[in-house]
């Protein structure tokens, strides 16, 4: 019987989908230990409490909420202090965490400060004997590492969309604990946090991705892109690097080897050729439509669909044609 | 100003790699390596600081095998002072190891800033320079693609999902770099003879026991080939209908 903690990630106030992710990749280890149980973390400004019972729906048993103001936003080291003291006092075989901005920069403090073992951007996770051995893509992708993490406990940091939030619900207990020193009194203190429109849905959350290249060939073509991506309505817009160098859309907004990966249900590849750096980011995805007027672009190779044409025709025709099937239902 | 930049030797990822007869690494035969991008960004956001002061120095160290060296030299080209190989057979996998190796060396070296690059292009973890920034008990600000440093103290930005943060500091500090933050200046002529006389130390690096150990490498399983379903907007109707009645995602 192993127990498992959870480390669940908020922001302004709410849970963010990875933190329904890593409690049921959390809940999943702990029945496979017959009879572990599973306690999440959940860090956040006075009145985030409201929010624990939540997580006993993805299968937490016990939620430990830490209520303080210095947790209003992301508070690194005092978030890392508190994970690394409950993680030691509760004995847990393994921690899961986000691998997000968050959970990539929470994670590695908490196990450094635990002298323990961990990989991020792990898709799969499981305990074999003294062992905890996850799957962790490498090489931009290109390879799959099995990796064995021999300390106990072991943390792991679970890829965004791989673990479907599972509903397993239960009555969480609720435990109120107290942070590890004064959150106030951080050394790293974030100031500001901008975030781009309320509605504008995340590329690591979105089931549906169109993504613009130099194909495009100015700018303002974007907002074809941008209009596509209404018509799918639960869709985010993503570029290539060299539209995000020439500064036609944000650095954040870039997907490949050097930004964001990501594996949605659809990913629509619009004037992208489909350099590997590209192809890095994105060939997980579950389908893949490209435009492209060259026939010979690589992206055709990854393409369960390829439709060889200018995109700035075929694209607002395609728009037309979604949003006709939608309004057919 | 004293910077330190940690860097890495990766493998150049345009190419089709093949698993090692070991089972858990990568045959080497006609792989190129050069060094990761996220920490030549580092390297050039550390000569900016000497760009604009010429008695800031700049030491870069990276860890592995005497092929580093070549690494190493090409920072050096860029515009390091110094270097340092920390001596190993082979790079671990485990971040941790890593950490540990470097903050020995790092430690008491009276660095203002620390540098970083974000992730590994072949391990991919993203852990390094946080872990190292921990053990070393300074502030740590990761995946940074903005810095403001004005005496004691210093402000970054962090893309995050959808948006992004603004955070201070005080230095020394260890800082992760993104993209974003600079691009690197290609070494000159005159900076690659010159980095031919720049000492490069070598020590063994000291890293005790990995945690994290890779047990198998596996090439993932291949896409189905693609299919170009038609030309231009005619081809529209037919890729509505596939999205909806075989793919399902409409």
């Amino acid at each position: 019987m192993a127990d498992i903690f959870a480390f669940a990630e908020t922001r302004n106030g709410e849970f963010r989908k990875i933190a329904f992710e890593a409690v049921t990749a959390a809940r999943t280890l702990a029945d496979a230990s017959s009879g572990g149980h599973v306690h999440a973390l959940l860090v956040g400004a006075p009145g985030i409490s409201a929010k624990a019972a939540q997580l006993g729906t993805y299968g937490a048993d016990t939620v430990i909420v830490v209520e303080h103001p210095g947790f209003e936003r992301y508070n690194p080291e005092a978030t890392a202090a508190l994970a690394a003291e409950r993680i030691k006092a509760g004995g847990y075989r393994v921690a899961v965490f986000p691998t997000s901005a968050l959970g990539s920069d929470l994670a590695p403090r908490v196990a450094a400060k635990l002298g323990v073992g961990l990989v991020t951007d792990v898709t799969s996770v499981q305990m074999q004997g003294d062992l905890v051995v996850v799957k962790h893509p490498v090489n931009i992708g290109k390879v799959t590492a099995t990796v064995n993490i021999t300390s106990a406990p072991a943390l792991v940091a679970v890829r965004a969309n791989t673990f479907t939030p599972a509903e397993q619900p239960r009555t969480a207990t609720i435990e109120t604990a107290q942070p590890v020193g004064d959150p106030t009194a951080s050394r790293v203190v974030v100031k500001e946090v901008k975030l781009g429109g309320g509605a504008k849905l995340d590329l690591g959350e979105a089931a549906v991705i169109v993504s613009g290249g130099r194909g495009l060939k100015a700018r303002e073509n974007f907002k074809l892109i941008e209009e596509l991506a209404a018509a799918f309505g639960n869709a985010a817009v993503g570029a290539t690097r060299a539209v995000t160098d020439d500064g036609w859309r944000p650095h954040t907004d870039q997907i490949g080897q050097t930004g964001r990966t990501v594996s949605p249900q659809l990913y629509v590849a619009v004037g992208i050729s489909g350099a590997i750096q590209h192809l890095a980011g994105m060939r997980t995805s579950k389908t893949i439509v490209a435009i492209n007027k060259d026939k010979e672009a690589p992206i055709f190779k990854v393409a369960d669909y390829g439709i060889v044409g200018d995109s700035l025709e075929v694209v607002p025709a395609l728009t037309a044609a979604v949003k006709e099937a939608k309004a057919r239902g | 100003m004293k910077i330190a930049v940690c860097i890495k030797r990766v493998p150049d990822m345009d190419v089709r790699f093949k698993i090692a007869a070991d089972g858990t690494s990568i045959d080497e035969t006609g792989v190129k390596f050069d060094m990761n991008d996220f920490d030549s960004w580092a390297v050039e956001a550390a000569l900016q600081f000497k760009d604009k002061d010429a008695a800031t120095e700049v030491v870069v160290i990276s860890l592995g095998p005497d092929a580093v060296q070549e690494t190493i030299r090409k920072a050096l080209a860029m515009g390091a002072d110094r270097g340092v190989q920390l001596k190993t057979d082979k790079i671990p996998f485990d971040g941790l190891a890593i950490a540990r190796a470097l903050v020995a060396e790092l430690q008491g070296g009276g660095y203002d800033l620390i540098l970083f690059g974000k992730q590994s292009a072949d391990s991919s973890n993203g852990i390094v320079g946080a872990m190292a920034g921990e053990l070393l008990g300074l502030p740590v600000v990761t995946a940074i693609s903005k810095l403001d440093v004005s005496g004691a103290s210093g402000t970054a930005k962090r893309d995050i999902e959808g948006g992004q943060e603004f955070v201070e500091f005080p230095l020394p500090a260890v800082l992760t770099v993104d993209q974003g933050l600079a691009t690197a200046r290609y070494p000159s002529l005159k900076g690659i003879m010159a980095a031919k006389k720049k000492p490069l130390e070598v020590k063994a690096a000291q890293m005790g026991n990995p945690a994290v150990v890779v047990a198998a490498l596996e090439l993932p399983p291949e896409r189905a080939p693609g299919r170009i379903i038609g030309e231009g907007v005619a081809a529209v109707p037919e890729l509505v209908r596939l999205l909806q009645t075989e793919a399902k995602v409409l």
